[in-house]
């Protein structure tokens, strides 16, 4: 009885070695090489471009001579000189740009997500003309932003601008408003624009979240006659979180990266810069390709650190089998 | 009361409807008014006034700026559909060691913010001499809609059965023949809806056109526009750019309206299966 | 046509082994069916014959030749699957001829090859239509076009007519048992509907927990499970299993002492169990008669009128439930206490490990299967 088991066991390891059949291994290689154009392609044109930029945040490069640099260790990002600290996190517009950012991303992000869902839970309403609705909150999302930008800027334009016409016609403002040039309303003009245009993106993906869910346990919730309000907050919300969380997520990281909406909208100014803007200015106008790519890199770190945050936290399943 | 819920429904749905509709509208009566008329508020066309239009193509080579992002956009589109359709097929049909990890990898990649890798990118199109080129702009675009084709298509391949591939490897395909003959014309409405967004991403391109770019000749759309001045530097030629806007942004919309169900379903194939 | 052998056949998923160790020989032109519950591994041994899985360990020969390496469009099979796997995208006269043409035979022939088809399983009309134009029936019919016309050696079926309403299941059923007598190729068939199994099938295999029970024509199974599982498995309603023990033995009988007092001689050789041992008495509905002085008793739970026959719940105590068919319509109601005679020659004993008895030598049991087709329980 032991002397069949062994054998069989050898017979096991003996078979393993040879056991893949011709179908899975010719699969297995092709998979290969239909992935290896598209690896290589990405490999030069993202994976190199990012390994240079964070290389050179290590230098003193300058854009009029690219080759000609040296290596200086972190002091683009930190250094002392004479007691004196110098370097991109000393810089006090650096700050203002990251604090810029981060407000724009959270002011808009929730107000995207709450118009969102009221969009969301409209559409997903029966009504004539559902249709013609749903098409119509895709235009903003399909005009290019610099256009949007554009548009916006004529609209809130100081002396020739409808928003301060219609504003002054009701009452609410004494003088027209020079929206985009101050600091302190150029910012919720950019933040106007953004939900004005991603907040159809977020409400049709919360619509396809909307669409997925079982009509049954709507039906047992008006039998058991529950509150409309009731069975959003206790039903609806809880079922949609997961494709919220995912939205949310989308929306941050585009909304972080933010450069053309500001780019165009505002008057370039220090006081309304977000971090991309910051880092092209030191890299292009002021040709400090060193300072730029640390800038760059830092960037880089925090959207990265945000989004393994939450693929560690949301456990994103992928790449699972796909049977 | 339900009649009071219906009437604030659809003074909800009205409201909603104006604000995303209204700055395209005004866009439109603005680029049909020029000169001094311009320097009035209007709500409603007065009347239809073409010299914005013909001042487009006039002052600058927006014509050419045009062509410049179909060409950009259109090689874009194709070469993603092309490397990714096969990518996909590997990634969402094919068990290999690693799978989970490189599509891990790629869909970071579309996350990326694009200034991560200016100035890396700089010196590589600098160094391929593609500076202030047509294809230094495509090679670019590609990182931004390659990781995102590769992804949706792959999600897109995931739905379809698997019985359908294994009764092409009973009857003698080969996987290059299954992709080809099989999947892509399953495929087709799958790569209609991830191509469309991949050319509404290039041709809304901004931060690469801007930098890689020199002479008002290679500019795409987006920074003629926003770069676009008047006979005075000080005074921007409202009229004329809100009719560059309205330009590029109707074919947009036609395509967007016309595939406005494909659109939908590309962009939750995209990030709610994720 | 082919035989096909597996020997010792394995395969695992990772660190899940689902097919221990397969030994099947299925000779040239036999249909066989393989039966098991849900997660038995019936449908995964019908995809490792088919190529599309890899083999873990053993080795399967096709036509005497080892095709363990070998892709499945060389092995000469052609697999029937449950979602028919149409391409959508071809008619069906494209569907059927997309394999020839990957075979490279000429325009001629595959022309040939797919009207043939076609006129025997009656779909010539629809040959210009896309699948999605087609009712289930006719989709399952294309899908087994596609598998004639690449004139295999074997023919594969997954659970195929678990798609379709139940008159179309039995026509297609039919269909399919006309295919066999027609091209006498051998046919390997998985499905979970002992009817199916039953009716087509030259010998079932018996699966569960990734490995066999038993091999046998349908009958034998039927009238000589091998074991308790098979014994469970086959047969609607389910044999009654009546735990028991043995009284006493004798050279041709074992004496069993029944729940209630009584006691029951079955025919069968005692081969080493002894009084005192725990056995499972088996009988099937059928073969418990409602009768004056019957050896069980108990109270009718339920009764189900099916018109040609009848079925009584009785609670035999203990929260033992015996089922018993009969004839006609009922004549007892729910409430009321019957006593059952067991007829003894059809009676089954199964050791506490679960194998069958072996019935008497020479001892002609109802179903009397020729000598050769013996199972062999793995």
């Amino acid at each position: 009885m032991a002397g069949a088991v062994a054998q069989g066991d050898v017979f096991v390891r003996v078979a393993a070695r040879r056991r893949r059949s011709s179908l899975t291994r010719s699969r297995i290689r092709s998979a290969w090489l239909f992935i290896a154009p598209s690896l290589i392609i990405l490999a030069l044109i993202a994976g190199w471009p990012l390994a240079r930029t964070i290389w050179f945040s290590f230098t003193d490069a300058n854009l009029n001579n690219l080759s000609d640099y040296e290596f200086i260790g972190f002091e683009n990002y930190l250094a002392n000189y004479d007691g004196e600290w110098l370097g991109l996190l000393t810089d006090p517009d650096w700050w203002q740009s990251v604090w810029n950012t981060v407000w724009f991303t959270l002011v808009s992000v929730s107000i995207e997500t709450v118009l969102g869902i009221i969009v969301a839970l409209i559409l997903n309403a029966t009504f004539p003309g559902r249709g013609l609705m749903r098409a119509i909150i895709l235009i903003p999302w399909a005009i290019p932003t610099i256009v949007s930008a554009k548009m916006w800027n004529w609209m809130l334009h100081d002396q020739f601008g409808v928003i301060n016409d219609m504003l002054l016609r009701a009452g609410l403002i004494a003088a027209p408003m020079t929206w985009t040039a101050n600091a302190d309303t150029a910012l919720w003009a950019a933040v106007a624009v953004d939900v004005w245009k991603h907040t159809s993106f977020m409400a049709l993906l919360i619509l396809a979240a909307l669409q997925m869910l079982p009509q049954d346990i709507y039906e047992a919730a008006k039998v058991d006659g529950v509150s409309p309000t009731r069975v959003f907050f206790r039903i609806t919300l809880p079922l949609i979180k997961p494709a919220l969380l995912v939205a949310v997520i989308f929306r941050s990281l585009d909304a972080l990266r933010v450069f053309d909406l500001i780019y165009v909208l505002t008057s370039n100014s220090r006081d309304t810069a977000s971090m991309s803007i910051y880092a092209r200015q030191q890299l292009v106008d002021f040709q400090e390709v060193g300072l730029g790519s640390a800038a760059s890199t830092l960037i880089f770190l925090i959207i990265a650190l945000i989004v393994v945050i939450t693929l560690a936290a949301g456990r994103v399943r992928l790449g699972e089998d796909p049977r | 009361m339900k009649v009071l819920s219906r009437i604030g429904f659809w003074l909800l749905v009205i409201a909603i409807g104006l604000f995303a509709l209204f700055p395209l509208y005004y866009a439109i009566i603005s680029s049909f008014r020029s000169g001094s008329a311009l320097f009035t508020t209007a709500y409603l066309p007065e009347r239809f006034d073409p010299t914005n239009y013909i001042a487009v193509f006039d002052r600058q080579p927006f014509g050419q700026n045009i062509l410049n992002s179909i060409i950009v956009a259109g090689t874009v589109v194709a070469i993603s559909l092309g490397l990714g359709m096969t990518a996909a097929y590997a990634f969402g049909r094919i068990a290999f060691r690693g799978r989970a990890l490189l599509l891990m990898t790629i869909l970071a990649v579309s996350m990326f913010p694009q200034v991560a890798v200016l100035s890396g990118m700089f010196e590589l199109i600098r160094s391929l001499g593609l500076y202030n080129t047509l294809p230094g702009l495509i090679l670019a675009n590609l990182m931004l809609t390659l990781p995102f084709t590769i992804w949706v298509l792959t999600t897109f391949m995931r739905e379809l059965p698997k019985e359908i591939e294994e009764a092409a490897f009973v009857d003698g395909a080969t996987p290059w023949i299954v992709v080809r003959r099989v999947f892509l014309p399953l495929m087709a409405p799958a790569a209609v809806t991830t191509g469309l967004l991949a050319f509404i991403v290039s041709w809304n391109e901004f931060l690469f056109a801007l930098t890689f770019t020199l002479t008002n000749e290679r500019r795409t759309v987006p920074p003629a526009i926003a770069l676009m001045t008047g006979s005075t530097a000080y005074e921007l030629p409202w009229g004329t750019i809100m009719a560059a806007s309205v330009i590029v942004t109707v074919p947009i919309i036609v395509l967007v309206l016309v595939f406005q169900r494909k659109i939908v379903a590309g962009l939750t194939a995209g990030a709610v299966k994720g | 046509m082919a035989d096909v052998v597996l020997k010792n056949v394995q395969k695992s998923f990772g660190k899940a082994k689902v097919i221990h160790g397969v030994d099947l020989d299925i000779r040239d032109g036999e249909f066989v069916v393989f039966v098991g519950p849900s997660g038995c591994g019936k449908s995964t041994l019908l995809r490792l014959i088919a190529g599309l899985e890899d083999i873990t360990a053993g080795d399967l020969f096709i036509g005497g030749e080892r095709v363990n390496d070998l892709a499945p469009a060389k092995r000469g099979i052609a697999m029937v699957f449950q979602s028919y796997a149409l391409y959508p995208h071809m008619n069906v006269y494209d569907n059927m001829a997309f394999g020839l043409e990957l075979a490279k035979s000429s325009k001629a022939e595959i022309d040939a090859k797919v009207r043939e088809a076609a006129r025997l399983l009656q779909i010539e009309a629809l040959l210009d239509c896309k699948p999605r134009q087609l009712s289930g029936g006719q989709r399952q019919r294309v899908a087994i076009g596609r598998a004639i016309v690449r004139d295999p050696k074997v023919f594969l079926f997954d659970e195929p007519l678990s798609n379709l309403d139940a008159a179309l299941r039995v026509q297609t059923r039919i269909e399919i048992a006309k295919l066999h007598t027609d091209t006498r190729a051998t046919m390997i068939y998985v499905t979970h509907d002992q009817v199916e199994a039953m009716t087509l099938a030259d010998r079932i295999v018996v699966l569960n927990a990734g490995h066999i029970e038993q091999v046998g024509t349908p009958l034998e199974l039927y009238h000589r499970p091998a074991n308790l599982f098979v014994a469970g498995f086959i047969g609607s309603p389910q044999m009654n299993l009546i735990p028991c023990q043995v009284a006493g033995v004798g050279p041709s009988e074992v004496l069993v002492s029944l729940p209630g007092g009584g006691s029951l001689s079955v025919p069968v050789q005692p081969d080493g169990v002894q009084a005192g041992d725990s056995v499972t008495l088996g009988i099937r509905p059928d073969h418990l008669r409602i009768s004056p002085e019957g050896a069980l008793s108990g109270r009718v739970e339920l009764v189900e009128e099916l018109g040609e026959n009848h079925l009584l719940y009785v609670d035999a105590g203990q929260g033992r439930r015996l089922t018993v068919r009969e004839p006609g319509d009922a004549r007892h109601e729910a409430g009321s206490t019957v006593s059952l005679d067991l007829a003894r020659e059809f009676c089954h004993l199964f050791r506490g490990t679960g194998e069958a008895l072996p019935p008497l030598k020479g001892h002609t049991s109802p179903a009397s299967p020729s000598p050769d087709l013996t199972s062999s329980a793995a």
